[in-house]
């Protein structure tokens, strides 16, 4: 029998990340439990929680369609083969090329029940799409999409074929070698893809001030009561929250970048 | 007896032209020639990978290929087997779950996963179950790609050069293993090689392939004949 090479220690490495995610999150949770303390201590966290949890809830929401959507998209796009895919590409791109005002312009004039493209989606979900929480998330999804979009096509398309042709002579059906293969091989490209896109929903300004107003206790997500605070007296605070998770989100990020190495 | 495959096609590639015809009926046919000659091509054409520009491909009977009739049946429904040069095992996944996803006749991922042992048990992989492919020798690929192209219980195994990135010692090995089971499981089987030595000990018909063309068939003579329980091969290439 032909001389063995040494098995890698797969289990070894999902260990270490289980371990370093645990840590992260565990340095999180007590990071953002102090930053609460301290908060509530010089009594402004009730001022601050609010928009926490509402972007918390507006990211996760957005991320979600963005990403679902992203990755559906970025498929079609790196393995159809039909005219004016980089045409395609490029609409939707438009929210990382154009000003967040002006995505959130556009938004404003296609979701508000006055327009006709609005009014039209209004009196079929009966639900009005501007100045709400709805209103902020698709801003934020529609911020996060081109980066789920561009990263899914390109870690799709850096898949080898040869591997799906493969998989198809196993007799696996076109879904089975997208969810068994394509897309479990892309997973690195298509995880930065929506982890980028999570950070801009998280971060996500312009668009949401254009169509979600910022409406204390509805629509004031966290990057607008930053702003907000600045010209209040809770700037010290939230400072200090803003520093905090920081440190915290850099301590993650050097304690993953560690592992890695 | 109905021929395992009947293959008359032609198809173009640049300034390349492939223009063949042959039968294989059972054991294991070996198309051999130089690089280039389109031997591998011709594999594809099979598998369903590429489309002809002409001509028909029948499957144990079926037609696969017709282009006349635009007739043209998916890779996956095939029933085909196939062992890549370089094994092509996923690499996400383990050998027992490579080999399982190949597995076609039962239902059940634990069902699957017994089928796939049995077939790394016969070829000397039982070892390797849990392992994943990156972690494997290329020999040790190479057993575990061809457990894996006859898991699905196929009707003709296509073999693509699966010894030529292998050292020597370790082909000699392979190729003992490589006939003995398939010969044992009673699947037609073709395989492309430029190694005339691998061709002669592998093969039960060697079809001779240039340019695109099929240059002649021969009947390896074999003095005791392990293999196919309808006698000696009928293989045979049409130039």
């Amino acid at each position: 029998m032909e001389r063995e090479p040494e098995a890698a220690p797969a289990l070894d490495k999902r260990k270490k990340a289980a371990v370093i995610s645990v840590v992260v999150l565990v340095g999180f949770g007590l990071g953002f439990g102090a930053a609460h303390l301290v908060a509530r201590y010089i009594a402004y966290w009730d001022i601050v929680s609010g928009p926490f949890f509402l972007s918390l809830r507006v990211a996760s929401a957005a991320i979600v369609i963005a990403g679902v959507t992203g990755v559906a998209s970025g498929y079609v796009l790196a393995k159809g083969h039909f005219p004016g895919r980089d045409v395609l590409e490029t609409i939707g791109s438009l929210p990382i090329i154009l000003p967040p005002t002006v995505v959130g312009y556009y938004l404003l004039e296609v979701l508000s029940p006055g327009t006709q493209v609005g009014g039209f989606l209004t009196r079929v979900t009966g639900h009005v799409f501007v100045y709400n929480a709805s209103g902020c998330i698709i801003a934020a999804a529609v911020a996060a999409y081109p980066f789920c979009l561009r990263a899914a096509r390109s870690a799709i398309a850096g898949v080898d074929p040869a591997l799906e042709q493969a998989a198809r002579t196993m007799g696996l059906p076109n879904w089975r070698v997208a969810s068994q293969v394509t897309l479990p091989l892309a997973r690195r490209g298509i995880a930065a893809g929506l982890t980028i896109g999570c950070a801009r929903a998280l971060g996500e300004y312009g668009a949401t001030l254009m169509i979600g107003g910022d409406i204390n206790g509805r629509t004031r997500t966290l990057s607008l009561a930053i702003l907000d605070s600045f010209t209040t007296p809770e700037r010290d605070t939230m400072l200090l929250i803003l520093v905090l998770m920081a440190v915290i989100a850099m301590t993650g990020v050097g304690l993953l970048g560690r592992s890695r190495a | 007896m109905t021929a395992a495959l009947e293959l008359a096609v032609a198809r173009q590639i640049g300034e390349f032209n492939l223009d063949v015809a042959l039968t294989v009926e059972s054991g294991m046919s070996v198309l051999f020639g130089p690089s280039g000659a389109g031997k591998s091509l011709t594999l594809a054409l099979i598998a369903g990978l590429i489309r002809p520009d002409s001509g028909t491909i029948t499957i144990n009977g079926h037609v696969v290929t017709d282009c006349a009739r635009r007739t043209y049946v998916s890779t996956q429904k095939r029933r085909i087997g196939m062992v890549f040069q370089d094994g092509l095992l996923l690499p996400h996944r383990s050998v027992i779950d490579n080999v399982a996803l190949a597995v076609r006749q039962t239902r059940g991922r634990r069902a699957r996963r017994a089928v796939a042992r049995s077939w790394l048990e016969r070829v000397g992989a039982e070892g390797l179950a849990d392992r994943r492919p990156g972690s494997l020798s290329g020999g040790q690929r190479q057993r575990v790609a061809l457990a894996r192209g006859l898991a699905g219980d196929p009707a003709l195994v296509l073999l693509d050069e699966p010894l030529s990135a292998l050292d020597a010692e370790v082909r000699r090995e392979l190729r003992k293993l490589i006939r003995g089971v398939i010969i044992s499981s009673s699947v037609p089987a073709v395989l492309v090689t430029h190694d005339a030595e691998e061709a002669e000990e592998l093969g039960d018909v060697i079809i001779g392939y240039n340019r695109g063309r099929v240059t002649g068939a021969r009947v390896v003579d074999r003095p005791v004949c392990p293999g196919p329980a309808s006698g000696a091969p009928e293989s045979t290439g049409r130039a």
